[in-house]
Protein backbone atom coordinates (compact mmCIF):
# COMPACT_ATOMS: atom_id res chain seq x y z
CA UNK A 1 0.00 0.00 0.00
CA UNK A 2 2.64 2.70 0.61
CA UNK A 3 5.06 0.83 -1.33
CA UNK A 4 2.38 2.11 -4.20
CA UNK A 5 1.69 5.22 -2.61
CA UNK A 6 5.42 6.31 -3.80
CA UNK A 7 4.82 5.43 -7.44
CA UNK A 8 1.62 7.07 -7.33
CA UNK A 9 3.28 10.66 -6.48
CA UNK A 10 6.36 9.96 -9.28
CA UNK A 11 3.73 12.17 -12.15
CA UNK A 12 2.82 14.65 -10.12
CA UNK A 13 6.75 15.11 -9.12
CA UNK A 14 8.16 14.76 -12.67
CA UNK A 15 5.46 16.96 -14.19
CA UNK A 16 6.01 19.54 -11.11
CA UNK A 17 9.86 19.78 -11.92
CA UNK A 18 8.93 19.91 -15.25
CA UNK A 19 7.17 22.72 -14.88
CA UNK A 20 10.13 24.50 -12.37
CA UNK A 21 13.04 23.56 -14.26
CA UNK A 22 11.18 23.65 -18.05
CA UNK A 23 13.77 21.08 -18.99
CA UNK A 24 12.66 17.60 -19.27
CA UNK A 25 16.06 16.19 -18.79
CA UNK A 26 16.73 17.94 -15.65
CA UNK A 27 13.45 17.08 -14.21
CA UNK A 28 13.72 13.65 -14.26
CA UNK A 29 17.31 14.12 -12.61
CA UNK A 30 15.62 16.08 -10.04
CA UNK A 31 12.90 13.33 -9.38
CA UNK A 32 15.53 11.10 -9.69
CA UNK A 33 17.48 12.88 -6.77
CA UNK A 34 14.51 13.48 -4.72
CA UNK A 35 13.68 9.44 -4.18
CA UNK A 36 17.22 8.58 -3.72
CA UNK A 37 17.47 11.08 -0.81
CA UNK A 38 13.87 9.62 0.72
CA UNK A 39 15.59 6.40 0.61
CA UNK A 40 18.23 8.68 2.94
CA UNK A 41 16.03 10.29 4.67
CA UNK A 42 13.22 7.96 5.45
CA UNK A 43 14.01 7.69 9.21
CA UNK A 44 12.46 11.63 8.83
CA UNK A 45 9.10 10.69 7.90
CA UNK A 46 6.69 10.21 9.76
CA UNK A 47 4.04 7.22 8.99
CA UNK A 48 0.11 8.78 8.80
CA UNK A 49 2.00 11.94 7.81
CA UNK A 50 1.18 13.77 4.71
CA UNK A 51 4.04 11.71 1.96
CA UNK A 52 3.45 14.08 -0.87
CA UNK A 53 3.81 17.24 1.40
CA UNK A 54 7.02 15.06 2.46
CA UNK A 55 8.22 14.32 -1.45
CA UNK A 56 7.92 17.77 -2.59
CA UNK A 57 10.14 19.15 0.21
CA UNK A 58 12.94 17.21 -0.56
CA UNK A 59 12.61 17.94 -3.74
CA UNK A 60 12.46 21.57 -3.52
CA UNK A 61 15.60 21.68 -0.86
CA UNK A 62 17.49 19.13 -3.28
CA UNK A 63 16.19 22.24 -6.01
CA UNK A 64 17.32 25.55 -3.90
CA UNK A 65 20.91 24.14 -3.28
CA UNK A 66 21.44 22.86 -7.05
CA UNK A 67 20.01 26.96 -8.12
CA UNK A 68 22.41 28.25 -5.42
CA UNK A 69 25.18 26.47 -6.78
CA UNK A 70 24.41 27.47 -10.22
CA UNK A 71 24.16 30.39 -9.74
CA UNK A 72 27.41 30.88 -7.92
CA UNK A 73 29.12 29.30 -11.12
CA UNK A 74 27.29 30.99 -13.63
CA UNK A 75 28.54 34.93 -12.09
CA UNK A 76 32.21 33.21 -13.54
CA UNK A 77 30.95 31.69 -16.10
CA UNK A 78 28.31 32.15 -18.38
CA UNK A 79 26.81 35.74 -18.61
CA UNK A 80 27.41 36.72 -21.22
CA UNK A 81 25.60 33.23 -23.20
CA UNK A 82 22.79 33.93 -20.34
CA UNK A 83 22.35 37.54 -21.99
CA UNK A 84 22.17 36.00 -25.94
CA UNK A 85 19.56 32.86 -24.05
CA UNK A 86 17.85 36.03 -23.29
CA UNK A 87 16.49 36.99 -26.71
CA UNK A 88 14.47 33.85 -27.25
CA UNK A 89 12.01 35.16 -24.75
CA UNK A 90 9.94 36.53 -27.45
CA UNK A 91 5.94 37.00 -27.39
CA UNK A 92 3.82 34.11 -28.75
CA UNK A 93 3.65 33.54 -32.66
CA UNK A 94 0.28 31.97 -32.07
CA UNK A 95 -1.95 30.32 -30.21
CA UNK A 96 -0.30 26.75 -30.31
CA UNK A 97 3.11 28.75 -28.64
CA UNK A 98 0.82 29.70 -25.16
CA UNK A 99 2.20 26.69 -23.32
CA UNK A 100 5.95 27.37 -24.38
CA UNK A 101 5.16 31.14 -23.50
CA UNK A 102 4.16 30.37 -20.02
CA UNK A 103 7.04 28.27 -19.30
CA UNK A 104 9.40 30.94 -20.45
CA UNK A 105 7.05 33.67 -18.39
CA UNK A 106 7.78 31.54 -15.76
CA UNK A 107 11.54 30.93 -15.76
CA UNK A 108 11.10 34.92 -15.65
CA UNK A 109 10.39 34.87 -12.47
CA UNK A 110 12.39 34.04 -9.53
CA UNK A 111 12.72 30.73 -8.47
CA UNK A 112 11.22 31.02 -4.97
CA UNK A 113 7.54 32.78 -6.55
CA UNK A 114 7.54 30.32 -9.36
CA UNK A 115 7.89 27.43 -6.39
CA UNK A 116 4.52 28.85 -4.50
CA UNK A 117 3.00 29.79 -7.96
CA UNK A 118 3.48 26.24 -9.02
CA UNK A 119 2.32 24.06 -5.94
CA UNK A 120 -0.62 26.34 -4.95
CA UNK A 121 -1.94 25.74 -9.27
CA UNK A 122 -0.08 22.68 -10.87
CA UNK A 123 -0.52 20.72 -7.32
CA UNK A 124 -3.29 22.60 -5.93
CA UNK A 125 -1.72 22.15 -2.40
CA UNK A 126 -3.16 24.30 0.88
CA UNK A 127 -1.37 27.38 1.79
CA UNK A 128 -0.39 25.65 5.29
CA UNK A 129 1.28 22.53 3.48
CA UNK A 130 2.82 25.41 1.14
CA UNK A 131 4.41 26.84 3.95
CA UNK A 132 5.89 23.81 4.98
CA UNK A 133 7.24 22.42 2.22
CA UNK A 134 9.52 25.44 1.49
CA UNK A 135 9.95 26.20 5.14
CA UNK A 136 8.52 29.64 5.55
CA UNK A 137 5.64 31.83 7.00
CA UNK A 138 2.81 31.56 5.59
CA UNK A 139 2.78 35.11 5.09
CA UNK A 140 5.89 34.98 2.92
CA UNK A 141 3.84 32.52 0.71
CA UNK A 142 0.67 35.00 0.52
CA UNK A 143 3.20 37.43 -0.11
CA UNK A 144 5.15 36.02 -2.70
CA UNK A 145 1.98 34.24 -4.47
CA UNK A 146 0.63 37.94 -5.33
CA UNK A 147 3.92 38.92 -6.78
CA UNK A 148 4.27 36.00 -8.50
CA UNK A 149 0.83 36.77 -10.11
CA UNK A 150 0.74 39.80 -10.72
CA UNK A 151 4.46 39.20 -11.93
CA UNK A 152 3.31 36.72 -14.53
CA UNK A 153 0.32 38.89 -15.72
CA UNK A 154 2.46 41.63 -16.61
CA UNK A 155 4.44 39.30 -18.39
CA UNK A 156 1.79 37.89 -20.36
CA UNK A 157 0.00 40.69 -20.97
CA UNK A 158 2.41 42.87 -21.54
CA UNK A 159 4.45 40.93 -24.73
CA UNK A 160 6.32 38.61 -22.99
CA UNK A 161 9.86 40.55 -23.93
CA UNK A 162 10.01 43.84 -21.79
CA UNK A 163 12.89 45.75 -22.96
CA UNK A 164 16.18 44.39 -21.05
CA UNK A 165 19.11 46.34 -20.24
CA UNK A 166 21.40 43.94 -21.71
CA UNK A 167 24.28 45.46 -19.20
CA UNK A 168 22.25 44.54 -16.16
CA UNK A 169 23.98 41.26 -15.27
CA UNK A 170 21.92 38.51 -13.06
CA UNK A 171 18.73 40.17 -12.12
CA UNK A 172 16.38 38.35 -9.60
CA UNK A 173 14.36 37.24 -12.71
CA UNK A 174 16.90 35.42 -14.44
CA UNK A 175 15.86 32.14 -14.60
CA UNK A 176 18.15 29.57 -13.33
CA UNK A 177 17.60 26.48 -15.68
CA UNK A 178 18.67 28.45 -18.73
CA UNK A 179 21.81 28.45 -16.36
CA UNK A 180 22.26 25.00 -15.85
CA UNK A 181 21.48 24.00 -19.35
CA UNK A 182 23.70 26.11 -20.53
CA UNK A 183 26.29 25.29 -18.29
CA UNK A 184 25.37 21.44 -19.51
CA UNK A 185 26.17 22.31 -23.01
CA UNK A 186 29.35 23.83 -22.34
CA UNK A 187 30.29 20.37 -21.16
CA UNK A 188 30.90 21.77 -17.28
CA UNK A 189 28.24 19.03 -16.47
CA UNK A 190 27.88 15.26 -16.90
CA UNK B 1 -21.12 55.95 -4.41
CA UNK B 2 -21.68 52.40 -4.30
CA UNK B 3 -18.91 51.57 -7.14
CA UNK B 4 -16.26 52.98 -5.44
CA UNK B 5 -13.57 50.30 -5.39
CA UNK B 6 -12.05 52.76 -2.82
CA UNK B 7 -15.15 52.22 -0.56
CA UNK B 8 -14.23 49.89 2.69
CA UNK B 9 -17.20 47.52 1.78
CA UNK B 10 -15.85 47.23 -1.82
CA UNK B 11 -12.31 46.49 -1.50
CA UNK B 12 -11.22 43.11 -1.92
CA UNK B 13 -7.60 41.60 -0.65
CA UNK B 14 -4.93 39.90 -2.40
CA UNK B 15 -5.65 36.90 0.11
CA UNK B 16 -9.19 36.97 -0.84
CA UNK B 17 -8.49 36.95 -4.93
CA UNK B 18 -6.06 34.19 -3.69
CA UNK B 19 -8.38 31.96 -2.19
CA UNK B 20 -11.60 32.58 -4.84
CA UNK B 21 -9.27 31.75 -7.79
CA UNK B 22 -7.81 28.80 -5.75
CA UNK B 23 -11.15 27.74 -4.97
CA UNK B 24 -10.67 27.57 -1.46
CA UNK B 25 -13.94 29.60 -0.41
CA UNK B 26 -17.28 27.78 0.57
CA UNK B 27 -20.17 28.43 -1.86
CA UNK B 28 -21.36 31.66 0.67
CA UNK B 29 -18.16 33.81 0.82
CA UNK B 30 -18.13 32.67 -2.50
CA UNK B 31 -21.05 34.59 -3.48
CA UNK B 32 -20.29 37.23 -0.86
CA UNK B 33 -17.00 37.71 -2.43
CA UNK B 34 -18.31 37.87 -6.11
CA UNK B 35 -21.16 40.92 -5.17
CA UNK B 36 -18.27 42.98 -4.14
CA UNK B 37 -15.76 42.45 -7.08
CA UNK B 38 -18.99 43.44 -9.25
CA UNK B 39 -18.56 47.05 -7.55
CA UNK B 40 -14.48 47.20 -7.95
CA UNK B 41 -13.75 47.01 -11.59
CA UNK B 42 -9.71 46.77 -10.93
CA UNK B 43 -10.18 43.88 -8.27
CA UNK B 44 -12.51 42.28 -10.68
CA UNK B 45 -9.60 42.43 -13.93
CA UNK B 46 -7.41 40.95 -11.53
CA UNK B 47 -9.41 38.17 -10.35
CA UNK B 48 -10.10 37.65 -14.41
CA UNK B 49 -6.47 37.86 -15.05
CA UNK B 50 -5.17 35.20 -11.95
CA UNK B 51 -8.33 33.04 -12.58
CA UNK B 52 -6.96 32.48 -16.66
CA UNK B 53 -3.56 32.27 -15.50
CA UNK B 54 -4.70 29.55 -12.77
CA UNK B 55 -6.45 27.39 -16.03
CA UNK B 56 -3.64 27.75 -17.61
CA UNK B 57 -0.96 26.90 -15.54
CA UNK B 58 -3.19 23.85 -14.21
CA UNK B 59 -2.77 22.84 -18.39
CA UNK B 60 1.12 23.16 -18.16
CA UNK B 61 2.57 19.63 -18.98
CA UNK B 62 -0.98 17.77 -18.33
CA UNK B 63 0.69 15.03 -20.32
CA UNK B 64 3.42 14.22 -18.18
CA UNK B 65 0.75 12.85 -15.41
CA UNK B 66 -0.24 10.43 -18.25
CA UNK B 67 2.97 9.55 -19.18
CA UNK B 68 4.81 6.11 -18.55
CA UNK B 69 7.44 6.50 -15.26
CA UNK B 70 11.30 5.87 -16.70
CA UNK B 71 11.87 2.51 -14.83
CA UNK B 72 14.85 4.52 -13.13
CA UNK B 73 12.53 6.52 -11.35
CA UNK B 74 10.28 3.34 -10.41
CA UNK B 75 13.11 1.58 -9.07
CA UNK B 76 14.27 4.36 -6.58
CA UNK B 77 10.66 4.43 -5.90
CA UNK B 78 10.14 1.37 -4.92
CA UNK B 79 13.45 1.16 -3.22
CA UNK B 80 11.97 4.50 -1.01
CA UNK B 81 8.44 2.79 0.13
CA UNK B 82 10.01 -0.35 1.34
CA UNK B 83 12.12 2.23 3.54
CA UNK B 84 9.26 3.97 4.93
CA UNK B 85 7.13 0.58 4.97
CA UNK B 86 10.26 -0.39 7.94
CA UNK B 87 9.80 2.66 9.24
CA UNK B 88 7.89 2.32 11.83
CA UNK B 89 9.55 -0.91 12.80
CA UNK B 90 12.71 1.06 12.93
CA UNK B 91 10.94 3.88 15.75
CA UNK B 92 10.30 0.71 18.14
CA UNK B 93 13.90 -1.04 17.60
CA UNK B 94 15.90 1.97 17.60
CA UNK B 95 17.00 2.34 20.61
CA UNK B 96 17.85 -1.08 21.00
CA UNK B 97 19.52 -1.08 17.84
CA UNK B 98 22.33 1.41 19.02
CA UNK B 99 23.14 -1.00 21.59
CA UNK B 100 23.41 -4.15 18.95
CA UNK B 101 25.29 -1.51 16.97
CA UNK B 102 28.10 -1.15 19.91
CA UNK B 103 28.66 -4.71 20.55
CA UNK B 104 29.20 -5.69 16.51
CA UNK B 105 31.27 -2.64 16.29
CA UNK B 106 33.26 -4.04 19.26
CA UNK B 107 33.42 -7.55 17.83
CA UNK B 108 34.92 -6.29 14.14
CA UNK B 109 36.95 -4.70 15.79
CA UNK B 110 38.70 -7.26 17.42
CA UNK B 111 39.14 -9.63 14.44
CA UNK B 112 41.11 -6.33 12.96
CA UNK B 113 42.56 -6.45 9.64
CA UNK B 114 42.55 -10.29 9.31
CA UNK B 115 39.73 -10.08 7.19
CA UNK B 116 36.28 -11.77 6.90
CA UNK B 117 36.70 -15.12 9.11
CA UNK B 118 34.54 -17.86 7.71
CA UNK B 119 32.14 -19.52 10.25
CA UNK B 120 32.79 -23.18 11.66
CA UNK B 121 29.51 -24.68 10.04
CA UNK B 122 28.37 -24.47 14.30
CA UNK B 123 24.44 -24.04 14.42
CA UNK B 124 24.89 -20.94 16.34
CA UNK B 125 27.95 -19.54 14.23
CA UNK B 126 27.66 -16.02 13.47
CA UNK B 127 23.90 -15.91 12.68
CA UNK B 128 23.08 -12.51 14.54
CA UNK B 129 20.62 -9.66 13.73
CA UNK B 130 23.11 -7.22 11.35
CA UNK B 131 22.99 -3.66 13.28
CA UNK B 132 22.27 -0.27 11.96
CA UNK B 133 23.16 0.44 8.60
CA UNK B 134 23.98 -2.94 7.91
CA UNK B 135 21.00 -4.05 8.31
CA UNK B 136 19.56 -1.21 5.35
CA UNK B 137 22.39 -2.79 3.34
CA UNK B 138 21.36 -6.59 3.42
CA UNK B 139 17.79 -5.57 3.45
CA UNK B 140 18.22 -3.31 0.07
CA UNK B 141 20.07 -6.62 -1.44
CA UNK B 142 17.52 -8.72 -0.64
CA UNK B 143 14.41 -6.36 -1.90
CA UNK B 144 16.79 -5.68 -4.48
CA UNK B 145 17.74 -9.20 -5.58
CA UNK B 146 13.45 -9.97 -5.17
CA UNK B 147 12.62 -6.85 -7.62
CA UNK B 148 15.22 -8.03 -10.05
CA UNK B 149 16.16 -11.67 -9.97
CA UNK B 150 12.56 -12.91 -11.66
CA UNK B 151 12.77 -9.82 -14.23
CA UNK B 152 12.99 -11.68 -17.60
CA UNK B 153 13.80 -8.59 -20.39
CA UNK B 154 15.26 -6.47 -18.03
CA UNK B 155 16.80 -8.26 -15.35
CA UNK B 156 20.05 -5.51 -15.68
CA UNK B 157 20.74 -2.15 -17.37
CA UNK B 158 23.91 -3.26 -19.27
CA UNK B 159 24.37 -6.83 -19.91
CA UNK B 160 27.56 -9.27 -19.65
CA UNK B 161 28.66 -8.28 -23.59
CA UNK B 162 29.65 -5.13 -22.46
CA UNK B 163 31.15 -6.14 -19.28
CA UNK B 164 33.93 -3.43 -19.72
CA UNK B 165 31.54 -0.79 -20.19
CA UNK B 166 29.60 -2.26 -17.48
CA UNK B 167 32.89 -2.04 -15.12
CA UNK B 168 33.22 1.17 -16.16
CA UNK B 169 30.77 2.91 -15.21
CA UNK B 170 29.65 1.09 -12.45
CA UNK B 171 33.28 1.86 -10.94
CA UNK B 172 32.54 5.67 -11.77
CA UNK B 173 29.34 5.26 -10.20
CA UNK B 174 30.69 3.56 -6.88
CA UNK B 175 33.66 5.86 -7.12
CA UNK B 176 35.66 2.79 -6.66
CA UNK B 177 37.60 0.36 -8.89
CA UNK B 178 34.80 -2.97 -9.46
CA UNK B 179 36.16 -6.28 -10.16
CA UNK B 180 33.64 -8.39 -11.35
CA UNK B 181 33.89 -11.84 -10.30
CA UNK B 182 33.90 -14.86 -12.43
CA UNK B 183 32.00 -17.99 -10.68
CA UNK B 184 31.54 -19.91 -13.54
CA UNK B 185 33.73 -22.80 -11.74
CA UNK B 186 30.62 -22.96 -9.40
CA UNK B 187 28.38 -22.95 -12.30
CA UNK B 188 27.42 -19.28 -12.68
CA UNK B 189 27.62 -17.35 -15.50
CA UNK B 190 27.51 -13.22 -15.67
CA UNK B 191 24.08 -11.66 -16.62
CA UNK B 192 25.06 -8.02 -16.33
CA UNK B 193 24.52 -5.34 -13.79
CA UNK B 194 23.24 -2.29 -12.70
CA UNK B 195 22.83 0.72 -10.56
CA UNK B 196 20.65 1.16 -7.89
CA UNK B 197 20.59 4.25 -5.49
CA UNK B 198 21.01 3.12 -1.38
CA UNK B 199 20.47 5.61 1.53
CA UNK B 200 24.62 5.84 1.68
CA UNK B 201 24.60 7.05 -2.06
CA UNK B 202 24.69 4.98 -5.26
CA UNK B 203 25.14 0.98 -5.07
CA UNK B 204 25.55 -1.92 -7.85
CA UNK B 205 23.92 -5.33 -8.14
CA UNK B 206 25.28 -8.17 -10.57
CA UNK B 207 23.32 -10.62 -11.48
CA UNK B 208 24.50 -14.57 -11.95
CA UNK B 209 22.64 -17.10 -13.64
CA UNK B 210 23.20 -21.14 -13.73
CA UNK B 211 22.27 -23.30 -15.96
CA UNK B 212 18.87 -24.03 -15.05
CA UNK B 213 18.05 -20.26 -14.73
CA UNK B 214 18.27 -19.75 -11.01
CA UNK B 215 19.58 -16.43 -10.25
CA UNK B 216 21.96 -14.92 -7.82
CA UNK B 217 22.62 -11.42 -7.46
CA UNK B 218 25.94 -9.53 -5.48
CA UNK B 219 25.32 -6.08 -4.18
CA UNK B 220 27.56 -3.73 -2.94
CA UNK B 221 28.57 -0.36 -2.68
CA UNK B 222 30.25 2.14 0.18
CA UNK B 223 29.29 1.64 3.99
CA UNK B 224 28.33 4.69 5.94
CA UNK B 225 31.44 5.17 8.55
CA UNK B 226 30.17 4.12 12.15
CA UNK B 227 31.93 6.35 14.66
CA UNK B 228 32.62 4.53 17.83
CA UNK B 229 31.08 6.49 20.52
CA UNK B 230 33.21 7.88 23.08
CA UNK B 231 31.44 5.37 25.71
CA UNK B 232 32.38 2.88 23.16
CA UNK B 233 36.27 3.49 22.99
CA UNK B 234 36.33 3.79 27.11
CA UNK B 235 34.84 0.42 27.68
CA UNK B 236 37.36 -1.16 25.19
CA UNK B 237 40.50 -2.50 26.75
CA UNK B 238 43.41 -0.54 26.43
CA UNK B 239 41.62 2.46 26.29
CA UNK B 240 41.57 5.32 23.64
CA UNK B 241 44.82 5.21 22.62
CA UNK B 242 45.21 1.61 21.56
CA UNK B 243 42.11 2.24 19.21
CA UNK B 244 42.41 1.57 15.71
CA UNK B 245 41.94 3.94 12.68
CA UNK B 246 37.95 3.69 11.90
CA UNK B 247 38.13 1.08 9.22
CA UNK B 248 39.18 -1.29 10.99
CA UNK B 249 35.30 -0.85 12.77
CA UNK B 250 34.27 -1.14 9.38
CA UNK B 251 35.26 -4.75 8.71
CA UNK B 252 33.27 -7.83 9.63
CA UNK B 253 33.32 -11.47 9.26
CA UNK B 254 30.46 -13.03 6.66
CA UNK B 255 27.36 -13.28 8.10
CA UNK B 256 24.19 -15.23 6.84
CA UNK B 257 21.03 -13.34 7.09
CA UNK B 258 17.57 -14.51 6.21
CA UNK B 259 15.24 -11.50 7.57
CA UNK B 260 14.71 -10.39 3.87
CA UNK B 261 12.62 -11.78 0.64
CA UNK B 262 15.52 -13.69 0.51
CA UNK B 263 18.20 -14.73 1.91
CA UNK B 264 22.68 -14.03 1.51
CA UNK B 265 25.30 -13.88 2.81
CA UNK B 266 27.20 -10.03 3.71
CA UNK B 267 30.31 -8.93 4.58
CA UNK B 268 31.85 -5.38 5.02
CA UNK B 269 36.02 -4.86 4.16
CA UNK B 270 37.55 -1.21 3.94
CA UNK B 271 34.22 0.42 4.10
CA UNK B 272 32.59 -1.18 1.53
CA UNK B 273 29.51 -3.51 1.96
CA UNK B 274 29.21 -6.74 0.10
CA UNK B 275 25.73 -9.09 -0.07
CA UNK B 276 25.45 -12.45 -1.97
CA UNK B 277 21.84 -13.30 -2.37
CA UNK B 278 20.02 -16.34 -4.15
CA UNK B 279 16.91 -18.79 -3.48
CA UNK B 280 19.99 -20.92 -2.63
CA UNK B 281 20.63 -23.27 0.77
CA UNK B 282 22.95 -21.57 3.31
CA UNK B 283 25.61 -23.87 2.35
CA UNK B 284 25.41 -23.51 -1.70
CA UNK B 285 25.40 -19.21 -1.01
CA UNK B 286 28.28 -19.55 1.47
CA UNK B 287 30.10 -21.69 -1.20
CA UNK B 288 29.72 -18.99 -3.94
CA UNK B 289 30.10 -15.94 -1.23
CA UNK B 290 33.57 -17.65 -0.62
CA UNK B 291 34.32 -17.88 -4.12
CA UNK B 292 33.56 -14.28 -4.47
CA UNK B 293 35.51 -13.03 -1.94
CA UNK B 294 38.61 -14.58 -2.78
CA UNK B 295 38.48 -13.15 -6.40
CA UNK B 296 37.69 -9.45 -5.15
Amino acid sequence: MSRQSIVDHIPGLRRYARALTADAWAADDLVQDTLERACGKWRLWLVGSDLRAWLFTLMHNIYANQVRGAVRRARHATLVELEAHAAELVAPRDAADLELDLQRCLMRLPEDQRAVLLLVTLEDMAYADVARVLGVPIGTVMSRLSRARSRLRELMEGGAAPARDPASGLGEQDPAVPVLRLMKQAGTMP
Amino acid sequence: MKSDPNEASNRVSDEELHALVDGRLDPVQREALLARLARNPQAHASWQAWQRQRDALRGLHREWLDAEVPAALADAALLASDRQQRAGHWWRWGGMAAGVLCAFGLGWMSRGAQGPLVAAEGPTALHAAPAGGVREFVHQASVAHMVYAPEVRHPVEVSAAQQEHLLQWLSKRLQRPLKVPDLRAEGYELVGGRLLPGSDGARAQFMFQDKAGARVTLYLGAMQAQAASPALVAARPGGPAALPPTADLRESAFRFFDEGPVPGFYWVEQGFGYALTGSLTREQLMRLAQAVYRQL
